[in-house]
């Protein structure tokens, strides 16, 4: 690999934007691909696309020779709407994981720098910070406040966006409450199933750290089977 | 930023010992075949007193990595490396998982 295209590399995760390096096998010759750009080699456009929607890097053979498509996607995100003390572990944990993990709460005691040390925080109404947000498909979102004053209006928003896993914290009960308001608010049966709630898997957790393994376990599921 | 890097950051920690004034060498999963312990795409970085971070695979074949990564750190061309089923019996470098792995190893060139 030439150092420059190591540069390039860590530019484009800077930037959170994708790039593909493909190397040519024989020899190591290196091309880079930014997939929204227009790509020259018109061989590529098909297998470059495809790399980057499956997030799988392969070989593939070209005109000349066999190549390796590595695909860098920008990191996963993790919204959190609740800057409450699960929203500790779970944002710490996510990192580990390799989101880039996000905290929305407008309660500025909740949403401190000292309680989540290098952590965005956000801390304007849900609707507005999630619309800021704009998540998509590699973006998780999960509510934590058990408020519906918050957790509704980023509900809403994380409803009509392409989100791979949507999660609410709540018991049984509070989670019935909650798809009756949201089906009240338009959303019908096939939008309400996509809310995980209660959020996560189903492993007895009972601290913050345990039910954060929970659900970045139960995201982790959506994610990859 | 610390100086050291979680195995996603593999190639930080490319560029942060090459601004050390190390010579480096990345290897990366090219393909895989039955059960393989890492996914196509994962990197390892090799420095050259043979310090490493992230994985090919689950341990069993970074040794071997290792060794060819630092004999080829000096020259300017790619090797591609395939490894198959294990035999423990003659002591073979493999994986155990009964899988196959293509990697291609190369040096990092240029300043």
């Amino acid at each position: 690999m030439q150092r420059q295209t190591l540069d390039a590399l860590l530019r484009a995760r800077d930037e959170k934007r994708a790039v593909v390096l493909a190397t040519r096998l024989r020899d190591g010759i290196e091309k880079l691909i930014y997939p929204y750009d227009n790509i020259e080699e018109k061989w590529l456009i098909e297998p470059v696309s495809q790399v980057v929607k499956s997030d799988k890097s392969r070989t593939v053979e070209g005109p000349d020779g066999e190549w390796f498509l590595n695909v860098f996607n920008p990191p996963l995100r993790l919204i959190l709407v609740g800057a409450v003390h699960i929203a500790q572990p779970l944002a710490r944990m996510a990192g580990d994981l390799g989101y880039d993990v996000a905290v929305i709460d407008p309660r500025e005691a909740f949403a401190s720098e000292e309680r989540f040390p290098g952590v965005r925080l956000v801390r304007s109404w849900p609707d507005e910070a999630m619309a800021e947000l704009a998540p998509d498909a590699r973006t998780a979102v999960v509510t934590l406040t058990h408020d519906p004053k918050l957790d509704d209006p980023a509900l809403q928003v994380a409803l009509k966006a392409p989100c791979f896993y949507i999660g609410s914290l709540g018991s049984k009960k509070t989670h019935a409450a909650r798809l009756e308001r949201l089906t009240v608010a338009g959303f019908d049966e096939a939008a309400l199933s996509r809310i995980h709630g209660p959020v996560g898997l189903a492993i007895g957790a009972r601290s913050p750290a345990e039910i954060a393994v929970s659900i970045l376990a139960e995201m982790t599921a959506r994610l990859r089977t | 930023m610390s100086d050291t890097f979680t195995d996603d950051q593999v190639l930080e920690q490319a560029a942060a010992w090459l601004a050390g004034g190390h010579k480096v060498a990345l290897a990366t999963v090219i393909e895989t075949w039955g059960s393989a312990p890492r996914p196509v795409g994962s990197q390892l970085v090799i420095r050259d007193d043979t310090a490493f971070t992230g994985s090919v695979s689950g341990g069993c074949i970074e040794g071997d990595v290792i060794t060819r990564a630092l004999d080829l750190m000096e020259g300017d061309a790619p090797e591609i490396l395939e490894y198959g089923v294990s035999d423990a019996m003659a002591w073979e470098v493999g994986l155990a998982c009964g899988g196959r792995i293509r990697v291609l190893i190369e040096p990092v060139k240029g300043v």
